[in-house]
């Protein structure tokens, strides 16, 4: 892993004789996507402008400063409750530009679609994506279809890219997380990972789970105007709670602790990720966040989140601790504390 | 989720871990069977919250892990049959046999699908009747009435294009081969209750009577497994040896009587290999003669394996107790899920996943 590779020799810095090939779990949000980004992407594309560790680039421009930003969406299936491929593209984009304190204003998209797809349900699709993005407030102002031949694609792929206005005097970033920061989350975890599950693994569980994606600029655009002093936000996508706040603690060179009382689940989110063996703490959201901020602020902000339709049940979930180690713990309801690592690949579901 | 609140419930549990604090006298090594109930403890930290004389070792209970590495080697050769549809439970995706484990034969290219139920598999059978389709039936007594049923209906419906490679296991066996090792620890076990809940516990009397040793039957969740110690210790203090259910909201003596009908009409007992601990006798379920035409290592011409085991991997040494997983020198280091060099480190029910999901602790001894 330490090798570097010379100027010139094409080698690739991948342990390739455990991967030959990328896996599903390359994509799965954990440990092993961060090796493939950071040794593959990060390498490859180094740039200056390129900031390290977060959602969106930060680049300044004769004039001011914007942030850049992609996404590609693979869902299936393509409709889910809660919300469906074309309006989750245009959530995740406008979410990524927000984790960097910008205000969300264009947005492009790729289609890829596979032959032989309904006329119908590309309609839709397009039509929710424009609703999303009337609802968030952002223009989709330019874009380009592909088809690709059947067996070749799952329906639709999405990409969408995003630009978004940075304030004069604005940083916010993961090396500005300090000793004692609260972090706060805006609401119960884990349902768009479990909306998913229990629409595609055709379970036989009535689907009760309505996926939580939202565009959060709205809430956050409040959130900055208020005047609170924001350290860091992360959202809570692939690898849930506890990928973002490994990430953040990685970054940041701090050990967090969170409470588990201060995790909130829906019964039926908990119940079906009881049954599947997966902690809701790792499952993916499309409209959570991480926010972090001093304990001075807490108050404040729990107060302005909670009156926010997309910040109901808001609450505080941990704290930043001195140490240096970069670690993540839960303090159980019982007393002893146990590390909450990032996940390896995928979370397989338990056979008994 | 009511009911695993309760079970979860603070007082409750520091309640029963002052009583188990309070009559403990001596030291006491228990063993907890199920790969369910080892996670449970590392999870909720239960093992901190016992006096220092109790000491806690894992058992073989986690069927991935121990299912044996020529059947992985055998799995892995079918699912890179061009002609196969190869349905699995996650957990065994990631173990590896020999050389490989079947995520990567699902990355070459293999038709590998994840199931949830062994009917899952028989559905795709149905939907594809020109391809073969091939669950890989792994697990304790716990999941073998869905396979069997699942047979049963094969064979009802007259689908031919369906077999299974099948791997199920038995726990009462698995307890007495620990038992007959020289030099074992254990005192006392924590029989499995999603087991008993099948086979009920009739089986496990000889078992307590022959080696002196109490057997209480525990569920899962933190009061449950606190109230399986306390009725453990309470017999080793009191000098007793029975078999106890302390998970009477699932478990009856005589078990799931339908399922076990069904089990028997299906499957005969057979010897099986573990994997890490051998050749046990007896210790298995094979399917009957008239079930044959549905054994995939029967329907299928399989080359011959040798299975390699990696020589770094303790987990023999930890799924019979004898080791922890930090003190495996690999543990952590060169061993980690990403790079995983035995099941124990796989499954979501290995005792050295649960050491380092939970505590990741680096190898004591390296």
């Amino acid at each position: 892993m330490s090798d570097t590779p010379q100027a010139g020799i094409l080698s690739c810095p991948l342990p390739l004789q455990n991967y030959p090939r990328v896996l599903l779990a390359h994509g799965g949000g954990g440990t092993l996507m961060h090796t493939l980004i950071q040794n593959i992407f990060a390498e490859t594309f180094r740039s200056e402008q390129q900031e390290a560790d977060h959602d969106a680039a930060r680049l300044d421009l004769e004039g001011g400063t914007i942030a850049f930003t992609t996404d590609s969406f693979v869902v299936h299936p393509l409709f889910f409750p809660g919300g469906d491929i074309g309006s989750l593209a245009v959530h995740g984009t406008v979410n990524d530009l927000c984790m960097a304190g910008a205000t969300p204003r264009y947005l492009s998209c790729g289609f890829i679609i596979e032959e032989g797809l309904e006329m119908e349900t590309l309609y839709a699709v397009a039509k929710s994506m424009k609703a999303a993005a009337d609802e968030a407030g952002v223009q989709i102002v330019t874009g380009d279809t592909k088809v690709v031949d059947r067996g070749k694609g799952d329906g639709i792929f999405i990409n969408t890219a995003g630009v978004g206005v940075i304030p004069d005097g604005r940083r916010i970033a993961p090396d500005l997380v300090r000793p004692g920061d609260a972090i706060l989350v805006n609401g119960d975890l884990g349902r768009h990972g479990m909306a998913i599950m229990a629409a595609r693994e055709s379970l036989g569980f009535e689907a009760t789970i309505t996926s939580d994606s939202a565009a959060l600029n709205s809430l956050i655009g409040e959130l900055m105007d208020s005047g609170i002093e924001i350290h860091c936000m992360r959202d809570l996508t692939r690898g849930g709670l506890v990928s973002a706040l490994n990430e953040i603690a990685g970054s940041a060179k701090r050990s967090i602790e969170v409470q588990e009382a201060g995790i909130r689940v829906q019964p039926d989110v908990a119940a079906l990720a009881e049954v599947l063996g997966i902690d809701p703490m790792y499952v993916a959201n499309e409209g959570r966040f991480a926010l972090f901020l001093p304990d001075a602020d807490v108050d404040k902000a729990l107060a302005i989140m909670n009156k926010h339709p997309k910040g109901e049940g808001s609450v505080r979930v941990g704290t930043v601790l001195e140490d240096g180690e970069g670690r993540v713990s839960l303090k159980s309801r019982f007393g002893p504390s146990r590390i909450l690592p990032m996940i390896s690949g995928e979370q397989l579901p338990r056979i008994c | 989720m009511k009911h695993v609140e309760e079970y979860r419930d603070p007082e409750a549990v520091l309640a029963l871990a002052k009583e188990i604090k309070r009559i403990t006298t001596k030291p006491w090594t228990i063993m907890e069977i199920c790969g369910g109930q080892t996670h449970s403890i590392v999870r909720f930290g239960i093992d901190e919250l016992l006096p220092d004389e109790i000491t806690l070792v894992h058992g073989p209970g986690c069927p991935v892990c121990v299912t044996g590495v020529g059947l992985i080697d055998k799995a892995i050769e079918l699912a890179r049959n061009p002609e196969l549809i190869f349905c699995s439970f996650g957990d065994m995706m990631r173990v590896p046999g020999s050389d490989v484990d079947l995520l990567a034969v699902k990355a070459e290219g293999g038709d590998v699908r994840m199931v949830y139920s062994p009917m899952d598999a028989l559905q795709i059978a149905e939907d594809n009747p020109d391809k073969e389709v091939l669950f890989f039936a792994v697990g304790f007594e716990t999941t073998a009435p869905a396979t069997a049923m699942t047979v049963a209906q094969a064979k009802e419906k007259g689908i031919h294009n369906f077999s299974l490679l099948v791997a199920h296991v038995l726990v009462p066996p698995a307890m007495e081969a620990i038992l007959s090792m020289p030099g074992t620890q254990v005192q006392g076990f924590l029989a499995a209750g999603h087991v008993c809940a099948v086979t009920g516990y009739e089986e496990y009397h000889p078992i307590s009577e022959k080696y002196a040793i109490p057997i209480v039957v525990t569920g899962f969740e933190p009061v449950d497994i606190l109230q399986g110690m306390l009725y453990t210790i309470r017999q080793l203090e009191a000098g007793r040896n029975e078999v106890e259910n302390t998970y009477s909201r699932i478990v009856r003596p005589e078990g799931n009587l339908a399922a076990m009908k069904l089990i028997g009409s299906v499957f005969d007992v057979v010897d099986r290999s573990w994997r890490g601990i051998g050749e046990i006798a007896a210790s298995g379920w094979g399917l009957r003669e008239e079930y044959h035409s549905f054994d995939a290592e029967r329907k299928f011409n399989l080359g011959q394996q040798v299975a390699k085991e990696n020589p770094i991997c303790l987990s023999g040494q930890i799924l019979q107790g004898i080791t922890k997983p930090h003190e495996c020198p690999a543990f952590g280091t060169l061993c980690t899920p990403e790079h995983p060099l035995g099941a124990t480190m796989v499954s979501s029910e290995g005792a050295c996943a649960a050491y380092y999901k939970y505590r990741r602790q680096t190898s004591t001894t390296a």
